[in-house]
């Protein structure tokens, strides 16, 4: 049984964001603003072929067209698109360098998040490749995986290293075109992680990322590409974290999870980007693009913590495009003070007897808005095809909201779609039954809402899980008066 | 060990307890009866320090300190067990959680380091075996989709767990069939000494068969009318709760 409650305990004694720090690299940043030179210097930065460079520029085109969507149940002041810069990077970040060559400050920040990108992570098992700002700067393992015919590295590397892979597959689930975001990513992505797992193979180890945002006035826009071939499995971890200050910054990344015949894809994320402060200033705005596209017989997990940014904007589907393929999605979201988050998932059934399963656990307290939107759509060819859906709402105190957004458009007869969806509130029975028992309020809101998660803590890694466990009790400290 | 003096407490306004005096030493047994919205279960509430009612007036003592300003948890720390009339549910928080977690926390208000998890087993075993509850029961969700009896039963567990100095008992024995209450009585018997002490809170006889105890009061509209040895409690199986409120009326 996971419960970590004993090495909790000492690190809640400092409950404030722990990430906020500001890591004084000395870092190349491109001047703000957006316009093709820009998108063009990028892509030279990264030493792009060509196809790269004109795939950009397209999609910039596109973006150019479009209009920021208006339809999610959040609000907030529009960012200024050309008052961001699109690149940062941290000097010393080399491509080819190996740990030993990573500079001691870097190291000292990752040691601050709590990665050890060290012989610790090996005894547990974790590939990790870390994002700062706009690069990649670690990956570690490659070796090992290399033996098995995985490619694990950042995905500039990998446009240069395996652009069949990358030509191939890139933009086929999530197009240029698809939205505004996803658009605006595909222009200027700077870094982010590509993941094959070749035909048959078990991926041995968890795959992790772990994004960070340090420079002021950057956005990161990194895109990540997971190939699962046919009949592997790999199991994929997420984590986010950038230094609280007191301007938004911007958060576009576009994930795309490509699972073939038989393949599986577990995909979990623990997002903790600042949120803001309890006035509501400051915050990283999220938003993010993940899809995934699964083939005959395959299998895609979303599971997602989501505690961090002052606005998020995300919902992480599925399109069941094989026949007996699989899409499910767990998510925990947590707001608190002035925190926005619109998040949920879409369910495309394509393929006969496809299935799908939500689970979605929302957790509002202060003057936070929470809301889940979901789609389930079944096609007309999509015969037996079913979903189970449930999206439960934990309130605490009056002034923050809760709300689902159900949508179901079901083109064929046979499909069986459950939705179950429950609100409740934090009573304080429970808490004086709790505080009865010699149990602070505070910890006992955290033991609530664990209780209330669980379904989802459950589907993560167990590594992982004791990190979201800590973050639920950090996110929801000052919420009770 | 607990002294109640002429305590007045109130719910939006409203006067529930209208001056009770109450004192309760080291190894003895008390028992409240009295009918139904008589006060019984707001006294209980208040000795535990439930803020949702409000003290006007009086004072709680234990063991010498006056509890006004000690917060529910700290109370608990301090010795003071609640066995619900109506336990809550607390989803996804498995009994043995719950447990492990209101162990720790009064460990770390008394600042000791949390039990050792070979302890805290070794505890789980005995208090469950005691109470004879079957282990599969600490892994549910506490509470949640218990039966009536299962919940009363529970609680007990808890304050074995617990161990308490004054355990206040509210209706435990409502809801529990024969064998059930047997057990939990002679549970409660195990766990008594002379350094603690119980106040059981109930409207049957049968239960103070079991447990028997030294003094029995009647709370009526806020106030004990009546108190008196364990005979008190045959009289008013016998003759109900009339004849005591005429009197007062009086
Ligand atoms: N939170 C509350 N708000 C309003 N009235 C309350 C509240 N709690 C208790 N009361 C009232 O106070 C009175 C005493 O209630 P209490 O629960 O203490 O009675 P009791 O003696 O335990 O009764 P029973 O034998 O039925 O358990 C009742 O009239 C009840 O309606
Ligand atoms: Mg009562």
């Amino acid at each position: 049984m996971a419960y970590t409650e004993e090495e909790l305990k000492k690190e809640l004694e400092t409950k404030e964001y722990e990430y906020g720090f500001y890591t004084d690299i000395e870092s190349d940043t491109f001047p703000i603003g957006l316009n093709e030179e820009i998108v063009i210097a990028i892509s030279k930065k990264k030493e792009e072929p060509e196809w790269m460079t004109l795939w950009r520029l397209e999609a910039f085109k596109i973006w150019k067209e479009m209009e920021e969507p208006k339809w999610a149940n959040v609000h907030y002041e529009k960012p200024d698109f050309q008052k961001i810069s699109y690149y940062s990077a941290p000097k010393s970040a080399d491509p080819n360098k190996t740990l030993d060559d990573v500079d001691p400050d870097l190291l000292e920040m990752y040691r601050k998040l709590g990665i050890s990108v060290d012989e610790q992570k090996k005894l547990q098992n974790v590939a990790v490749d870390i994002v700062v700002d706009s690069v990649s700067v670690a990956t570690t393992f490659k070796k090992t995986l290399a033996e098995k015919g995985i490619i694990f590295m950042p995905i500039s590397e990998a446009i240069k290293e395996h652009p069949e892979l990358v030509k191939k597959y890139m933009g086929t689930v999530v197009p240029k075109t698809d939205n505004f975001y996803a658009a605006l990513n595909s222009a200027v992505f700077t870094d982010g992680s590509f993941c094959y797992i070749p035909k048959g193979v078990r991926c041995p180890m968890e795959l992790s990322t772990y994004f960070r945002i340090n420079q002021a006035g950057t956005g990161q826009f990194e895109r990540t590409l997971l190939i699962a071939d046919e009949d592997s499995y790999v199991s994929y971890l997420e984590g986010c974290t950038a230094p609280s200050r007191d301007e938004n910054q911007l958060h576009a990344a576009v994930v795309e999870l490509i699972a073939l015949d038989g393949a599986e894809i577990k995909y979990s994320t623990v997002q903790n980007w600042f949120p803001g402060n309890k006035e509501g200033k400051g915050g990283v705005y999220n938003f993010v693009t993940k899809r995934g596209l699964c083939e005959k017989n395959a299998k895609i997990s979303w599971t997602q913590v989501e505690t961090g940014s002052a606005v998020t904007w995300k919902y992480p589907s599925c399109i069941l495009k094989g026949d007996n393929s699989i899409g499910e999605f767990y998510s925990i979201a947590v707001t608190n003070n002035y925190q926005q988050a619109d998040t949920g998932t879409k369910m495309i059934h394509l393929g006969k007897n496809t299935r799908s399963t939500i689970i979605s656990k929302g957790i509002s307290a202060g003057k936070s808005q929470n809301s889940y939107r979901g789609l389930v759509q079944v096609s007309s060819r999509a015969d037996g095809a079913r979903n189970f859906s449930q999206c439960d709402s934990l309130l605490m105190g009056n002034e923050c909201g809760a709300h689902t957004f159900p949508y179901i458009e079901a083109k064929n007869k046979t499909a069986m779609i459950e939705h179950e969806a429950t609100t409740s509130k934090i009573g304080e029975d429970q808490i004086f039954y709790c505080n009865q028992r010699g149990i602070p309020t505070e910890k006992a809101i955290a033991l609530i809402v664990n209780g209330f998660s669980k379904e989802v803590l459950n589907k993560l890694p167990m590594e992982f899980a004791v990190e979201a466990q800590k973050l639920l009790e950090i996110s929801l400290e000052g919420s009770v008066g | 060990m607990l002294k109640i003096k002429d305590l007045h407490a109130s719910v939006d306004d409203k006067e529930i307890l209208r001056g009770i005096n109450l004192e309760v030493k080291a190894g003895e047994v008390h028992a409240i009866m009295g009918p139904n919205g008589s006060g019984k279960s707001t006294l209980a509430s208040v000795i535990a320090g439930n803020e949702r009612f409000e003290v006007t007036q009086g004072s709680i003592e234990l063991s010498g300190e006056d509890l006004e300003e000690v917060s529910p948890e700290e109370r608990a720390h301090k010795g003071v067990f609640l066995s619900f009339q109506y336990p809550v549910e607390i989803p996804g928080v498995s009994v043995t959680n719950f447990m492990k977690t209101a162990i720790n926390e009064s460990r770390k208000a008394k600042g000791l380091e949390d039990m050792p998890a070979k302890d805290m087993l070794k505890l789980i075993r005995e208090k469950s075996e005691l109470l004879e509850i079957d282990r599969k029961f600490l892994s549910r969700s506490l509470n949640e989709g218990f039966s009536g009896g299962e919940k009363k039963r529970n609680e007990i567990f808890q304050m074995a767990m617990l161990e308490p100095k004054i355990a206040i008992l509210d209706e435990t024995d409502s809801g529990l069939d024969i064998d059930a209450l047997r057990i939990v009585a002679s549970g409660v018997n195990k766990l008594k000494s002379k350094d603690n002490a119980v106040i059981l809170i109930t409207h049957y006889q049968r239960l103070l068969e079991y447990i028997v105890p030294d003094f029995v009061h009647v709370l009526h509209n806020g106030k004990i009318v009546k108190s008196g040895g364990k005979e008190l409690a045959l009289e008013l199986e016998e003759k109900g709760y009339d004849w005591l409120k005429q009197e007062t009326a009086v």
